[in-house]
């Protein structure tokens, strides 16, 4: 069986998120990326599959920055084969991206391919159905274990209030991971470094970047930040009216 | 091709999803602009009553016994069909674990744009869509001939989107639905065991200031009235007065409620950390230097065991109990 | 013919080639007073002497199916106690747990510490950018080494929780203002400063501290200074000890002793009285580990009004604080196995010593002992104070 993950890196958050001169887009001077939190899971839960079928795992990333360590991560944890794929990804949308993978997941005629089902910085869909019609292939998301066998998958698709739907999906299909089956696993950075000695990333170029189907920003901005709580005061009578005022207001009573 | 602004209806077992009142509120105002109808659209089996309540202009319903609860598949042809037929001028979906499995398919199956995580729209008719953890704002134009659009709750309340007049239903025939590649096997339903706080929307967390377990009690009753769960900090676990599954924090659990009512903590960096993401914090606690106020949204010196049971109160006055 | 068991022989090569003396690991006589003067021996399943034995008997891939050797937070009071003076924290614990880290057997608030460690260069994953924020108001103005690109006499080597902890961060402002009123030419890394490992490195992840050594010594290099001086005895300890087998060699010291070295200039400075039993909490890394106990005790006692009081534990077997070897990032995980913090057992004692304040010298230990101080009974108006704190308390500054 071949599996293989879509990852993608998105703004960590951690930094401080500025809108550029342009008023349209992330300020880069600042910005790092991270691996999004939903392929992390996704990697591990290839890994677990590789761990329990044998199939041969594949990553494949967009070549941005940071894309190496997260390949050699990937290696560490047990993934057989790395790809990234070339081009300038910098600010393109997952429309972009998910047809750009699609030419290079094509080529693997994988049974499986596994993606988060979101990211943070989405703002056209997320890219894990948009390529799973770019592949042809049947999508199902918010997913949190997978069983696999001959010609098709069981999935277990997550709703709100811990209802689960066990979806029987056929091979070869797209399915968006909410979470592995158990949480990422950590990796020395020993191992990791050991792994850069042995393990090669294979650069594969995608055709020319194709945005069309993503919305045109007009403007972005950073939504108004409270620095301090507004505190309510008053006899305990009073404080609880404009409590219960402030329930109301936003929807709980 | 039309000005229409179309809904996809999102049920689960026989219940219609809030998100589905929140759209339809969302079209409402979109409509204004673009001078068309609000027309939701119902996918389901024998499920024509659910349509009940919804405040559209009209309802397409459409009947398959593979409709009878949500394929992926089955949507998306369903779907396809109507929306490259009808060409609305905008159509709307859930950004859940519904919605999501469908928009972004049909973006590229239809060639039709795609905005996501849209949160409201301005009063000229501008997405307004919030990504980066809430970080950051986008807005623009929406994508014209036709757009597909995923909403966020938030931007509307659920009963904008309510009436109490029934719309009118015309059912629509369905394509065909056979050899689906995605397919419904079972439910599994949730364990009758402990709630799992990460998913609560409502969260009263107590702290040290709780200062022993008979004063949980009023912690427990004012959840109770809000149709709330009782979570704690660390101290409160270690004392054994709650369940280690009730921890927010760095060793416990991270959660996302829409309200965090956090009642006498202090707010150290071990607990915060797993609180950034709630919608909205406020803050009980008498020491007007605990560091819980810099991330509250609203705070309130008063003393627990003033406020609290008067505030339980009048919770359940305001719910008419 | 029972198979012949043979040691696990692999494990002893390699505590043999990474610490000093090593190979007294085959010297153990197997006395148990490691395992007895564990603070936690007794849930460690196996405390450093059963876990010898272990290794003897070739039975360490049991070992590694249990997580009860996390508990063990590198205190150095088994080292400290080894009549065979077998390196047991650094060789023997450290080790292992770098063998459970491979293994994948690592709790998941710890694993947390160390992704943060990694990517971020503090295990708290707050922004590298932040790390001198601290300091941002003090006046006179803090030197930040990148920006004024001139030589100091001293770079001060801050540290994570004294960076990032807002409660930490209060003791790094006293100390700031101390080293201004004594016209120290002192400058800081801020932002090029990466944490110093070194309880991540006892936690076993050595692949980590060395990158970060790495980036500390490529930062210690672009400057010019005559001495590196620390608020925290864990990076004091590895700039002292371990940074030199990479390459890295300063002189450097735990700010106590270079106050202690001052102490004539520093005493007309201290006008204000603090009236007040102090007690002083030996930290592992100063103490015990680096036999540093006077100076800090010199310091507390030119405070005026000081009377300075003992804890039963002290000097050489002091009570560790339950923040090292990882044990900062394991306190939900050793609070499930023990149901008793170390902290807590410490702010006993100070407590039973009658002391007003228990004083420290570690950023650890701030934070671990106030929270302690609230669920001790009795103990609630007991203060925790760095010396630095007191001392600048006692120069109204």
């Amino acid at each position: 069986m071949n599996v293989a993950v879509l990852v993608k890196l998105v703004p960590d958050l951690v930094e401080e998120l500025t809108v550029d001169a342009s008023g349209v887009a992330l300020d880069t001077a600042w910005l790092r990326l991270i691996i999004n939190e939903f392929d992390d899971h996704a990697i591990e839960q290839g890994v677990l599959l590789k761990e329990r079928s044998g199939c041969q795992l594949t990553i494949v990333a967009p070549d941005v920055e940071g894309v190496d360590d997260l390949l050699f991560t990937a290696s560490a944890k047990g993934a057989d084969k790395l790809i990234k794929i070339k081009g300038d990804f910098n600010g393109v949308n997952n429309h972009a991206l998910a047809r750009a993978a699609a030419a290079v997941i094509k080529e693997l005629h994988p049974d499986l391919v596994i993606t988060g089902v979101q990211a943070n910085n989405d703002l056209d869909g997320s890219v894990g159905p948009l390529l799973a019609e770019c592949l042809g292939m049947p999508y199902v998301g918010y997913v949190s274990g997978i069983t696999l066998s001959e010609g098709k998958s069981r999935a277990r698709k997550e709703y709100p209030g811990g209802l689960i739907a066990e979806m029987d999906v056929i091979l070869p299909a797209v399915l968006g991971i909410q979470a592995a089956e158990q949480p990422p696993r950590y990796v020395a950075v020993s191992k990791v470094r050991q792994v850069m000695k042995t393990a090669s990333i294979e650069e594969q170029s995608a055709p020319a970047l194709e945005p069309s189907g993503g919305p045109t920003i007009g403007r972005m901005f950073q939504p108004e930040a409270a620095a301090h709580a507004t505190m309510i005061t008053g006899s305990a009578d009073e404080v609880a009216t404009k409590l219960v005022g402030i329930f109301k207001e936003l929807g709980v009573l | 091709m039309s000005q229409d602004i179309y809904i996809v209806v999102e049920h689960l077992r026989g219940q219609v999803a809030d998100i589905s009142y929140v759209m339809l509120a969302a079209a409402r105002e979109l409509s204004k602009g673009t001078g068309g109808n609000v027309v939701a659209v119902l996918l389901g089996h024998e499920a024509q009553s659910l349509a009940g309540n919804l405040a559209a202009d009209k309802v397409l319903y459409i009947d398959h016994p593979a409709l009878a609860d949500f394929s992926s598949d089955a949507y998306q042809k369903v779907l396809s069909v109507l929306i490259s037929k009808e060409q609305p001028r905008v159509t709307l979906f859930g950004s859940t674990s519904i919605g999501t499995d469908i928009a972004s398919v049909l973006s590229i199956r239809l060639g039709f744009p795609l905005v996501s995580s849209c949160r409201s729209f301005s009063t000229d008719g501008k997405f307004v869509s919030q990504i980066c953890g809430g970080k950051i704002m986008a807005e623009g134009e929406l994508p014209s001939p036709t757009a597909l659009v995923t909403m966020v709750p938030g931007g509307y309340k659920p009963e904008q989107g309510q009436s109490a007049q029934a719309p009118a239903v015309t059912q629509v025939e369905s394509p065909v639905l056979d050899a689906l590649r995605v397919s419904l096997a079972k439910y599994i339903e949730p364990e009758a065991g402990d709630i799992d706080i990460a998913k609560e929307p409502i969260l009263i967390a107590v702290g040290r200031g709780i200062q022993n377990q008979d004063n949980l009690e009023l912690a427990n009753s004012l959840a109770e009235a809000l149709g709330g769960v009782v979570c704690g900090s660390r101290p409160v676990i270690d004392q054994g007065w709650l369940a280690t599954s009730r921890l927010v924090g760095k060793s416990g659990k991270h959660v996302k409620p829409k309200i965090y009512l956090a009642m006498g903590i202090s707010g150290a960096p071990e607990h915060t950390e797993a609180i950034t993401d709630s919608d909205t914090i406020i803050a009980i606690n008498t020491d007007p230097k605990a560091p819980i106020f810099n991330i509250a949204k609203y705070g309130t010196e008063s003393d627990i065991f003033d406020l609290v049971e008067v505030l339980t109160n009048k919770v359940k006055e305001a719910k008419g109990g | 013919m029972p198979e012949t068991i043979l040691p696990n022989v692999t494990i002893y090569e390699k505590v043999l080639a990474a610490t000093t003396h090593g190979e007294r690991l085959k010297l153990c006589l197997q006395c148990g007073n490691c395992s007895g003067i564990c603070p936690f021996g007794y849930l460690m399943v196996y405390p450093p002497s059963r876990l010898i034995a272990a290794l003897r008997a070739g039975r360490f891939d049991k070992v590694l199916d249990t997580d009860a050797l996390w508990m063990c937070v590198s205190c150095y009071a088994c080292t400290a106690v080894c009549p065979a003076q077998i390196p047991l924290t650094p060789g023997l614990m450290t080790l292992t747990k770098e063998e459970l880290l491979l293994a994948g057997n690592v709790p998941s608030e710890l694993q947390s510490a160390l992704e943060n460690t990694q990517r971020y260069g503090n295990p708290q994953g707050e922004s590298p950018r932040k790390r001198a924020d601290w300091a941002a108001d003090i006046q006179p103005e803090v030197k930040l080494l990148g920006k004024v690109r001139q030589p100091v006499d001293v770079l001060w080597f801050v540290g994570d929780y004294s960076s990032y902890h807002p409660r930490v961060q209060l003791i790094s402002k006293a100390l700031a203002k101390i080293l201004s009123a004594l016209k120290v030419d002192f400058g800081i890394l801020g932002p090029e400063e990466n944490s110093d490992g070194d309880s991540q490195r006892l936690a076993g992840e050595r692949g980590l501290f060395e990158m970060l050594a790495e980036k500390n010594g490529k930062a210690f290099g672009k400057y010019q200074f005559n001495e590196i001086i620390t608020t925290d005895p864990h990076a004091y300890n590895a700039i002292k000890n371990e940074y030199p087998a990479l390459g890295i060699n300063y002189p450097v010291r735990h700010y106590t002793e270079f106050l202690a070295e001052r102490i004539d200039q520093l005493k007309p400075l201290l006008k204000t009285e603090v009236k007040a039993k102090v007690t002083y909490h030996d930290p592992c890394y100063l103490g015990r580990a680096n036999g540093i106990f006077d100076q800090p005790r010199a310091l507390l006692e030119v405070i005026p009004g000081v009377e300075l009081v003992e804890m039963s534990h002290n000097h050489m077997n002091s009570l560790c604080c339950g923040g090292g070897g990882g044990g900062m990032w394991l306190d939900g995980f050793q609070w499930e196995k023990a149901h008793v913090r170390l902290s807590e057992w410490r702010v006993r004692e100070a407590h039973a010593a009658g002391a007003d304040v228990l004083a420290v010298a570690c950023p650890y230990e701030t934070p671990r002992f106030e929270d302690a101080t609230k669920t001790v009974e009795g103990a609630g108006s007991l203060k925790v104070r760095d010396i630095a704190e007191l001392l600048g308390e006692a120069m109204s500054i």
